[in-house]
């Protein structure tokens, strides 16, 4: 298969179901060694909640393993044991209603069905103390941005504490996922995240193709590869805009902003949308790549790439933003490493993790592309992470327009998906890993979709860089994180 | 040393604004439809079955912008091949109605100029934009109209932070029951005259997440939209279009 989405595709019947201890036994054991976990998620049958969990090895190879808990006596957590699973063990009490005992922290992920009910009355940590003051921002926002809440605890103008509370994007994507045609998701699936729509629609489709047993060609690898750095270059561009404006520093801002418009008109050019809508499809991509389209790639690549260079000097050198960004919002490795983060935040607090560098086919295996990691876990790291990174992708596009001048390729028709089968992929977004997991009934028919954006898992590290630093400091600090609201809602 | 450099990226940026507009469009956008006279091939109803948002109508067909996501699939799939997606950014209306596009129809789909409304805002437009629900993709749209391409400032509009100061509400997003009570706070917060913006397929008809679980649209059914902006998301001139159409401006 040629892909660059790493992927699992197994009869349900293959998947190892162990009884709860066991599974508990080998889970935690696992963790210890050289696995990582990818995802975890419960399906509610009755009084039974059936767990699954997915563990990835140092080589990108996918592990799944199963249980079967009685959702009213559930089992002892294991957050305090391994934290990167506080969010995964949140979610599956609130999805599925399954008791989790002695869990830290059981508040709801984004308070959907019956928990939305207790949404304002859910009470926030709260610091003690008679200087100690609170400042409650949101769930609407002074930009034009997307809706959360936040509360901070502080002392003085110190954070001690921020609690961020979501759910305020909530639509009910999954579910939604379940009522059509599951090759016809793609304009759902683009709009999980809508600024990571090219990441999320390959992860849905590397997972119906495999379901379907439908081989992709290179050529459509490639050209997902192509929409996929574009994205990345894009919403780099916006992230530096967005922080540049957020320090004062404008003239980064204006420069950082006409350059992202350069990004998205030639995704334009090449899809019809500025978002990348459109682009792929399961079986391949709606992508024109005419030679005279990647001429044109090529020019706006290569004007990217010209004008990245002075202002990237410009921003970089800046006593202004050296002194704003530095020392600011550190999310240090140790604690990284236990939060699970992944993606862009996880590569500037120094985890080597980028899915990209693990694939063995397709566009990425053609011409590699290393991953950028920084070690200090600070705003300038994550901002740092940033500005190498849309060097690396331009250079990646202009090597592959270099490489072969033309990549256009039919669609491969797309048949109907294996009855009983579960199928996981991951796909590195510009956030980070995006995972899907689909499962079908004795049908073929969808009986499960679950979504992972890689904002899932960061945005405790968001919380929990800030204690300690200005409340000043928030807007650079959210702003270098850069995390989806309605890609963790759903 | 620093400002050698500051002026080597302003002479880098040129000059950045789009001239006119009122006339701009983007090369490659998937934009208005046209629909063709060509008869439909016996018993074919292809175009419906694909639409992921029930947008098509047949007898004659037409397609509702409202909730149409432009994903292309009936042109892809009509065997008369009478779907076309121009690159015409210009579609908004003040009614639901006006969003419909017909077989055989070739006239522009404009906002109507409202005398009442050029005279309140024509000068000064402020605009507090809210999320329900939206997936940040009509959010960055509608943040771009701000930036120096589009600088939609020069017409006297602008965006603001608190409803307090704004005179039109952007809504965004199917509308989430989690924020009903957000977008009613600031819908109460906004003094009059005030009115009522919908972005996006999603905040004109649901769109894709019509009937999905975590949307309630009781607040859009309560206070009406003066302006329908369709599209997923809908470019920056779509938006601007519609604004200075309904103000008889420029």
């Amino acid at each position: 298969m040629t892909s660059s989405a790493l992927s699992y595709c197994a009869p349900l019947g293959e998947v190892p179901l162990l009884e709860p201890t066991a599974w508990r036994a080998e889970l935690l054991a696992r963790l210890e060694q050289d696995f990582r976990l990818i995802t975890l998620f419960g399906r509610r049958q009755q009084e039974t909640v059936q767990v699954t969990a997915v563990l990835e090895d140092s080589q990108g190879g996918f592990r799944l393993s199963r249980t079967v808990f009685l959702a009213d006596t559930g089992y002892h957590e294991l957050t305090s044991t391994r934290p990167e699973l506080h969010c995964f063990e949140r979610e599956l009490h609130e999805q599925t209603g399954l008791h989790i005992a002695g869990h830290p922290w059981l508040k709801p992920v984004r308070f959907e069905g019956k928990e939305q009910a207790v949404m304002n009355s859910y009470p926030f940590y709260q610091v003690e103390g008679k200087e100690v003051h609170e400042v409650a921002v949101g769930p609407i926002h002074a930009g034009v941005i997307e809706p959360g809440s936040f509360r901070f605890s502080c002392l003085g103008e110190q954070v001690h504490h921020l609690e961020i509370q979501l759910g305020y994007q909530h639509r009910g994507v999954e579910r939604q996922l379940l009522q059509r045609d599951p090759r016809l998701l793609t304009p759902l699936v683009e709009t999980i995240s809508g600024d990571t729509s090219v990441g999320h629609a390959w992860a849905y489709c590397a997972a119906v193709e495999s379901l379907a047993e439908c081989e992709t060609t290179l050529e459509a690898d490639v050209g997902r590869a192509l929409a996929l750095e574009l994205e990345r270059v894009a919403m780099h561009l916006a992230g530096l805009s967005g922080l540049a404006a957020d320090l004062g520093f404008l003239q980064g801002a204006t420069t950082y902003g006409r350059l992202r418009t350069t990004a998205i008109n030639t995704t334009m050019r090449l899809c019809g949308s500025r978002f990348g809508r459109g682009a792929l499809r399961p079986g391949g991509v709606n992508l024109q790549l005419s030679p005279d389209l990647l001429k044109l790639v090529d020019a706006n690549v290569a004007l990217l790439r010209r004008d990245l260079v002075s202002v990237n000097e410009l921003f970089l050198s800046a006593r202004t933003v050296q002194h704003r960004l530095r020392g600011v919002g550190v999310l240090p490795n140790g604690r990284a490493k236990e939060l699970g983060m992944v993606g862009l935040v996880g590569r500037a607090s120094g985890i080597a993790l980028d899915a990209r560098r693990l694939v063995h086919t397709g566009a990425y295996q053609l011409l590699p592309i290393q991953p950028v990691v920084l070690v200090d876990g600070d705003c300038w790291s994550r901002a740092k992470v940033r500005v190498e990174e849309l060097d690396a992708s331009l250079s990646w596009i202009s090597a592959v327009l270099a490489h072969h001048a033309n990549w256009q390729q039919p669609r491969r028709p797309l048949q109907s998906l294996a009855p009983n089968h579960i199928a996981v992929s991951l796909v590195e977004g510009w956030r980070g890993e995006i995972v899907h997991c689909l499962e079908t009934d004795g049908q073929g028919a969808l009986s499960h979709y679950k979504v992972q954006d890689p904002s899932f898992r960061n945005w405790i590290g968001l919380a929990l860089a800030l204690r300690g630093n200005e409340i000043s400091d928030f807007p650079i600090c959210n702003k270098s994180f850069d995390l989806s609201y309605c890609g963790h809602d759903l | 040393m620093n400002s050698f450099k500051s002026l080597r990226v302003r002479v880098a940026q040129g000059t950045q604004y789009i001239t006119d507009l009122r006339k701009a469009v983007p090369t490659g956008l998937r934009g208005r439809p046209t629909i063709s006279r060509e008869p439909c091939a016996a018993d074919c109803s292809a175009c419906q079955a694909v639409c992921p948002t029930a947008a098509i109508r047949q007898d004659p067909v037409a397609i509702d912008l409202g909730r149409c996501v432009f994903c292309n699939a009936c042109a892809e799939v009509c065997p008369s091949k009478k779907f076309d997606f121009t690159s015409e950014p210009r579609m908004s209306g003040r009614e639901p109605g006006d969003l419909v596009v017909t077989e055989g129809a070739e006239s522009a789909i404009r906002v109507r100029a409202c005398a009442t409304f050029a005279r309140l805002f024509g000068r000064s437009l402020k605009m507090r934009q809210v999320s329900a629900g939206g997936c940040n993709a009509c959010e960055l749209e509608l943040g771009a109209i701000a930036n120096v391409n589009f600088d939609i400032q020069r017409f006297g509009i602008e965006w603001v932070a608190s409803p307090r100061h704004a005179d039109a509400l952007v809504l965004t997003g199917p509308l989430t029951r989690a924020m009903q009570a957000a977008v009613r706070l600031a819908w109460d917060a906004m003094p009059e005259p005030r009115f009522l913006v919908a972005v996006g397929a999603c905040a004109i008809s649901g769109g894709l997440y019509d009937g999905a679980v975590g949307v309630d649209r009781g607040f859009l059914q309560e206070v009406g939209p003066t302006l329908y902006v369709p599209g997923c998301p809908p470019h920056p001139l779509t938006f601007i279009n519609a604004i200075l159409d309904l103000l008889g401006a420029g």
